[in-house]
């Protein structure tokens, strides 16, 4: 990418959103605006796929609500997400995880774990 | 108001106050330089000439490097003249036109040269339907069709839209929003699409509607 583009992007980029690979178990609190009010909404699922960089990265996050897989994609530098955690590191072996898609029951969402980033590395 | 040069440096997008992504486009607005000023005693009408850009001298005519050397700068690459109305403040030659001539907010129109698409056929020069897949056809998807008549009128009338040349012509999109304005590193952030590829230099102008 471009320096001056990502000199401009580096005005938006949020260093409050940690590294995020496809296979970790990620949550996210996005705002929703309901009328007049604002509150926050938790979104938890596997992260099946990454997109773009900067400013203008996305994650595909996939989940399993009420028995039907719902995938979001979200652009993680958005003042529309409040916070990213990450709650399980996943030892994912390609960058999209689509195989998921196919799976039903307990194994819909089984990713291995990652023990640790730096044992990864 | 206000004119500038640049060069188009590629997309992004950004979030608005509303919390919306917003696509632009990163231009490099800057360092603009008047490399003449033309008057209505000297040449009949009032218009600042701009330049932008670097060139190597070796590859520039003496006649217009010696244009350039007259308003004290290295050759650059593109002049192009704009009406003195368009500048507030009155600059001489040599003087270098402030990126923050712009602010956040202001319309402008962005002129440029677009991406050329070479010899290309009806349906993407002129947007036709192009020809049914099935129904027993054969090479018929993006056949333009009929261009006339046959013993009536027994010819094709003139402007009858067909395949050719397309893109690498002037074009300007008129009333785009400037979205951010950095001085220090001369860009011009702009809401929307531009005229041609990346790296193509392109002409800003406060927009006239």
């Amino acid at each position: 990418m471009d320096q001056l583009i990502q000199l401009v992007e580096a005005t938006q980029q949020r260093s409050d959103i940690p590294e995020v690979r496809p296979g970790d178990t990620v949550r996210i609190q996005l705002k929703v605006i309901e009328g007049e009010k604002e509150r926050l909404q938790a979104y938890e699922g596997v992260v099946i796929g990454d997109k773009g960089m900067g400013a203008s990265k996305t994650i595909t996050v996939r989940k399993i609500s009420h028995g039907v897989g719902v995938e979001r994609i979200i652009p993680i530098n958005s003042p529309n997400v409040e916070s990213v955690t990450v709650v399980r590191n996943g030892k994912a072996r390609r960058a999209k995880l689509f195989y998921l898609r196919k799976r039903t029951g307990k194994a819909a969402l089984k990713v291995k774990e990652r023990k640790s980033a730096s044992a990864q590395a | 108001m206000g004119a500038i040069l640049g060069k188009k440096i590629g997309m992004t997008r950004l979030y608005n106050d509303k919390r919306e992504a917003v696509p632009c486009t990163v231009i490099q607005a800057g360092p603009c330089y008047v490399t003449q000023v033309k008057s209505t005693a000297k040449d009949g009408y009032d218009a600042y000439q701009l330049g932008f850009g670097e060139r190597d001298e070796k590859k520039v005519s003496k006649p217009l490097a010696g244009h350039y050397k007259k308003a004290g700068k290295n050759p650059g690459y593109i002049l192009s003249e704009v009406s003195k109305s368009l500048i507030p403040e009155e600059l001489a030659a040599g003087a270098t036109v402030p990126v923050d001539i712009f602010k956040e907010g202001d319309k402008i129109d962005v002129l440029g040269v677009t991406k050329g698409k070479g010899f290309a056929g009806v349906v993407k020069r002129h947007n036709f339907g192009g020809g049914s897949r099935t129904h027993g056809q054969s090479d018929r998807l993006r056949a333009p069709g009929s261009v006339g008549g046959s013993s009536d009128p027994s010819r094709t009338f003139k402007g009858t839209r067909m395949a050719g040349r397309m893109g690498g012509e002037n074009k300007t999109v008129q009333n785009l929003v400037i979205v951010k304005v950095m001085p220090e590193s001369n860009i011009i952030v702009v809401k929307g699409a531009v005229p041609g590829p990346k790296n193509s230099y392109v002409k800003i102008v406060s927009t006239t509607k």
